[in-house]
C-alpha cells in the first residue's frame, strides 16, 4: 500500500473531503478546525493535491468520528462558499430524489 | 504475538527457521517449501518439528509427515481470507492430526470460536487486548448447528437428547 | 412455517449480545473500521449515502403476522415508517442509526428474527418459491430443506470467511418462482423412482459477469443434501479467486475449471465426508418437519358463491383476480399476490401502517402468514376463495391491490443512487415514471406479461440481465445513461438478455421503453404471444430499430 503521502491525487477544482458519522452514519464534511459538519457550505475546501491529501489524512486520522473518508469535488457559490459537484454528491446533500414512502 | 494454547497465555517454544539456515536444537517450525524438498532430513533429526502451511497450498500433501510434525501453523494473511479453516477440519477431520494446531497471522477474538471449532488449538493473537478476552470470546456461543470435528454436541443432538427425556 | 425452539432462540440471545459488544467496541475506537465492517455486514449492516442500512433475514421468505408486526414496529421506532422489501425475500431499513441497531436486533429477535447472513462473504438467506407448500404445482413442500440449509449454513465455522457472497436458492415446482439459475447454487426438488432428491446446479448468477448455472448432478438424493452442499462449498473455499474481487463468486471458478471439471472435485471431496454427521435420516428431517406449523385449511369448494357473485358483478374485482389470484393446491382456496407497485411509488416499499395492517388481514383472511416473493411483492399463500371479495376491498383502502402482477408496471428495481453508496445512477425515479407512463390497467393487461428490471450499476441488484427488458444505468460525465438489454429470463429456461446498443438518456428512456412495448404490439402473432416470446422468435433487430429511430 502507497501512503497517502506518497500517493498523488488528481485534483479537478475545489475539493471537499466527506464521510459518514460513525454512530448515525449521516453525511459529513471535513471543516477547516478539523472537526466535522452536516453542512456541506461548513466544509474546509483544498484547490491543490497536497491540501487535499492533508485533509484526507485528518479525516482518516479521525476514523472513530466519521468513516469512509474521500475527497469530492465541488462548486463554489459566488460567496465562496462550496456546494456539490456531481449528483452523487447532491444527492448526498439533499436527500432522496424521491418522495419518501408515507410522507405524503 | 501472544500466544494461547488450549485457552490460556502460553510462551512460544518453537523458533521459526529460515531455508537454508541450519535447524537448531530444541522445537523448531521449518517452511512447508523445505518440508517438501527436504523431508528426511528434517524429521530425522531429534527434537519438535513444526511446519508453516501456507493457505493455497493443499494439506494432503501432510500426511507423510503428520505422525512426525508437533506443530502446524496455518495462516490468516487477513481475517477475512478464510481458507485456513478449510485446512484445519481436513488436518484433523480427514487426516486425523492431533498435534498443535496454530492460528497465525491477522488472528482477532472475533473469529477464535470459529478456529476453535475448525480444530484450532493454538492461537497467535494479533492484539494483546485479546488474549484477556479469549475466554469469553470462545464462550460467546453455547448453541452450535453444525456437526465439526470439535465434537461439541449440535443442535440436532441435543434436539434428540430433549425428545429423549422427554424435555 | 417453521416454529423456533430454546436452541434457535437461545442462539439468537447469543448472536444480540455479540452485536451489541461488538458495536460497543467500535463506538469505543477498540475496533478499527476494516475490523468492524466484516462483523457488522454479517449483521446485514451497510453503511449506505445517507444513514446506515438494515437488511433483515425473512428466511426463504415466510413471515407469520406477528414478525411482519414487528418489521412494522422497527420501522417505526428506529427508522422512517417504511421499509423496502428485497429480491432476496428479506427486507431492508434506510435509516437505522449504529448505535440503536443493537436495540433494534434485540426487538427482531423477540419474534425470532435477525439481520444474520444478509450480507457479508457467507451462505446467505435461502431463498425459494413465495408459493412453497400452497402451490398446485409442486412436487413437495421445499421450505423443509430451506430451513435444514439455514440451520446448517447459520454461522457455519467453515464458511463465514468464503471468497465471496453465496446464495442458494430452491424450487420444488414445475415453474421456477425461485430463480434458481442464477444463484451460486441451484436446487431444484424432483423424485426419481418415488425418492426425493435435486438436481444441483452451480455457478450462476448475475452482477458485471452473469452466468446461467451449470448442472453438476442431476439427482442428489434428499439425505445428502448437507453433505453435498459441504463438499461444493469447501470446493469453492479453498480454491475460489481471493486476488480479484470481481472474480470471487463461485461462478468464474466454475467457467475457469469448467463445469466437469469442477463437479468432479466436488464428487472427490463429497465420497469422502457424504456418509459422515451430515447424513440426514428421516429422524433428522422429522425432527425439523415437526415444527412446521402448517395451518389447518378448511374443507371448501372451489368456486364459492360469493366468489362467483363478484365475479360477474365486479369487473375491477374480476381484474384483479385475473391478475393477482393464483391456483391453490388445496380445494376452496388460492394464493393472492399483494402487488407493492402501486403507480409511482418506489417498488417493493410497504409502509409501517401498511406492514400493521397486512398482518391484521393476514389473521383475517389467509391463516396468519405472510410470503415475500423475489419480484419484491407479498403473498398470503393461505386464502379461502369465498373470502376473497372482501380481503380484494381491504387491500384496495392500502394500495396493495394494483392488477399489475407480472405486468409491465410490476418492475423489479434496485434502490440506486437515491439510497446505496455502489449506484452510478437512480433506478427508483425510472420505475416510477414507466408506472406513470403505463397507469392504464386496461393497456397493461392487453400488453401482458412483461418483466421490467432496472438497476443502477453493474452489481446488478435489479435483475436487467434477467428482465425481459432489462434496464442497467450507466453515468457518463455525471449524466444518468441507461443500456437497455431484451430477452433476458430468470425461469427455468433462464437467458441473460441481449444489448441493443448504445445507452440512452435518462430523458429518453421511458418513450424508448415504450416504444419497444408498441413495437410488440405491432408484431406480436396474436395478444397469446407474450412480449419475451416475440423477442425470442424476431431477435432483437425489430425493436432496436425502432427503439434508436428518430422520434
Amino acid at each position: 500500500m502507497t501512503s497517502p503521502l506518497q500517493r498523488k491525487l488528481k485534483i479537478h477544482g475545489p475539493t471537499v473531503v466527506t464521510a459518514n458519522r460513525l454512530a448515525d452514519g449521516v453525511s459529513v464534511w471535513l471543516t477547516a478546525a478539523g472537526g466535522w459538519s452536516e453542512t456541506i457550505a461548513e466544509a474546509a475546501v483544498g484547490t491543490t493535491s497536497d491540501e487535499v491529501l492533508r485533509l484526507l489524512d485528518i479525516a482518516h486520522a479521525d476514523e472513530n468520528t466519521a468513516v469512509g473518508a474521500y475527497s469530492a469535488s465541488a462548486t463554489l457559490a459566488a460567496d465562496g462558499t462550496p456546494q456539490p459537484a456531481n449528483l452523487r454528491e447532491r444527492i448526498r446533500v439533499s436527500g432522496p430524489t424521491i418522495s419518501l414512502p408515507g410522507a405524503a | 504475538m501472544p500466544l494461547v494454547k488450549t485457552g490460556a497465555p502460553a510462551a512460544d517454544l518453537f523458533v521459526a527457521v529460515a531455508d537454508g539456515e541450519p535447524l537448531p536444537d530444541g522445537p523448531v517450525i521449518v517452511s512447508a517449501a523445505r518440508l517438501l524438498a527436504d523431508g528426511p532430513a528434517v524429521i530425522a533429526r531429534n527434537g519438535e518439528i513444526g511446519v508453516a502451511w501456507p493457505n493455497d497450498k493443499d494439506v494432503a500433501e501432510l500426511q507423510p509427515f503428520l505422525s512426525r510434525l508437533s506443530l502446524i501453523s496455518l495462516a490468516f494473511p487477513k481475517f477475512r481470507d478464510g481458507r485456513a479453516y478449510s485446512q484445519a477440519r481436513l488436518l484433523r477431520e480427514r487426516y486425523g492430526y492431533k498435534g498443535e494446531l496454530r492460528a497465525v497471522g491477522n488472528v482477532l477474538r472475533d473469529q477464535v470460536l470459529m478456529m476453535v471449532r475448525a480444530g484450532f488449538d493454538a492461537f497467535a493473537l494479533e492484539k494483546a487486548a485479546d488474549v484477556e478476552a479469549f475466554g469469553k470470546a470462545v464462550a460467546t456461543y453455547s448453541v452450535f448447528y453444525q456437526p465439526t470435528g470439535d465434537q461439541r454436541p449440535t443442535v440436532r443432538d441435543a434436539r434428540t437428547a430433549s425428545a429423549a427425556t422427554g424435555g | 412455517m417453521y416454529v423456533y425452539d430454546e436452541f434457535d432462540r437461545t442462539f439468537l440471545e447469543e448472536r444480540v449480545a455479540e452485536f451489541r459488544d461488538q458495536v460497543a467496541r467500535r463506538l469505543s475506537g477498540e475496533l478499527n473500521e476494516e475490523e468492524f465492517k466484516p462483523l457488522r455486514l454479517m449483521n446485514g449492516v451497510y453503511l449506505q449515502l445517507h444513514a446506515y442500512m438494515l437488511r433483515v433475514c425473512i428466511p426463504y421468505g415466510t413471515l407469520s403476522s406477528q414478525q411482519l408486526r414487528a418489521l412494522g414496529a422497527v420501522a417505526r421506532k428506529y427508522d422512517r415508517g417504511y421499509g423496502h422489501f428485497t429480491t432476496r425475500q428479506n427486507i431492508q431499513f434506510n435509516w437505522i442509526k449504529l448505535n440503536e441497531l443493537p436495540d433494534a436486533m434485540a426487538d427482531l429477535a423477540k419474534v425470532g428474527i435477525h439481520g444474520l447472513q444478509t450480507s457479508g462473504n457467507c451462505i446467505r438467506n435461502t431463498t425459494t418459491d413465495p408459493w412453497a407448500g400452497a402451490a398446485a404445482d409442486e412436487v413437495e413442500d421445499p421450505r423443509l430443506y430451506a430451513e435444514v440449509i439455514r440451520q446448517w449454513s447459520t454461522l457455519h465455522p467453515e464458511f463465514t470467511y468464503l471468497p465471496r457472497k453465496f446464495k442458494i436458492a430452491i424450487t420444488a415446482a414445475r415453474h421456477d418462482r425461485a430463480a434458481i439459475r442464477v444463484h451460486d447454487i441451484g436446487l431444484r426438488l424432483h423424485k426419481r423412482d418415488g425418492e426425493t432428491g435435486f438436481e444441483v446446479m452451480v455457478g450462476g448468477g448475475l452482477g458485471r459477469s452473469p452466468f446461467i448455472g451449470k448442472t453438476i448432478k442431476d439427482f442428489l438424493p434428499k439425505e445428502h443434501l448437507l453433505s453435498y452442499l459441504e463438499a461444493v462449498l469447501r470446493t469453492y473455499n479453498l480454491g475460489g479467486r481471493r486476488d480479484n474481487i470481481y472474480k470471487a463468486r463461485i461462478k468464474i471458478q466454475v467457467h475457469e475449471m469448467g463445469a466437469e471439471a469442477f463437479a468432479q472435485k466436488v464428487e472427490a471431496e463429497w465420497a469422502e465426508i457424504r456418509d459422515g454427521a451430515l447424513k440426514l435420516d428421516e429422524a433428522a428431517l422429522d425432527a425439523i418437519r415437526d415444527r412446521f406449523q402448517i395451518p389447518d385449511l378448511e374443507t371448501l369448494d372451489d368456486q364459492p358463491a360469493e366468489l362467483a357473485r363478484a365475479l360477474a358483478t365486479d369487473a375491477a374485482f374480476a381484474r384483479w383476480h385475473a391478475n393477482s389470484v393464483a391456483p391453490h393446491k388445496t380445494k376452496g382456496h388460492a394464493i393472492v399476490t399483494l402487488s407493492l407497485k402501486p403507480v409511482g411509488a418506489p417498488p417493493g416499499d410497504a409502509t409501517a401502517d401498511q406492514m400493521d395492517a397486512i398482518a391484521d388481514l393476514a389473521d383475517r383472511y389467509a391463516y396468519g402468514e405472510i410470503r415475500v416473493a423475489h419480484e419484491q411483492n407479498l403473498t398470503f399463500p393461505y386464502v379461502r376463495q369465498k373470502d376473497l371479495p372482501a380481503l380484494w376491498a381491504k387491500l384496495k383502502e392500502i394500495g396493495v391491490a394494483t392488477p399489475n402482477v407480472g405486468l409491465i408496471t410490476d418492475i423489479i428495481s434496485c434502490p440506486g443512487l437515491d439510497y446505496c453508496a455502489l449506484a452510478n445512477t437512480r433506478s427508483i425515479p425510472i420505475a416510477q415514471k414507466l408506472t406513470e407512463r403505463f397507469a392504464d390497467e386496461a393497456r397493461i393487461a392487453d400488453i401482458g406479461r412483461l418483466h421490467v428490471n432496472i438497476s443502477g450499476c453493474i452489481n446488478a441488484c435489479g435483475h436487467h440481465h434477467v428482465g425481459h427488458i432489462g434496464i442497467l444505468g450507466v453515468e457518463k460525465k455525471d449524466e444518468e445513461f441507461f443500456q437497455i438489454t431484451l430477452g433476458g429470463k430468470g425461469n427455468s429456461k433462464a437467458r441473460i438478455g441481449e444489448l441493443i446498443g448504445p445507452a440512452v438518456a435518462e430523458s429518453e428512456i421511458v418513450d424508448v421503453v415504450e416504444s419497444l412495448v408498441d413495437t410488440y404490439l405491432n408484431l406480436r402473432t396474436s395478444p397469446a404471444e407474450t412480449f419475451v416470446a416475440a423477442v425470442e422468435r424476431l431477435g432483437i433487430e425489430p425493436f432496436k430499430e425502432r427503439a434508436y429511430a428518430p422520434r
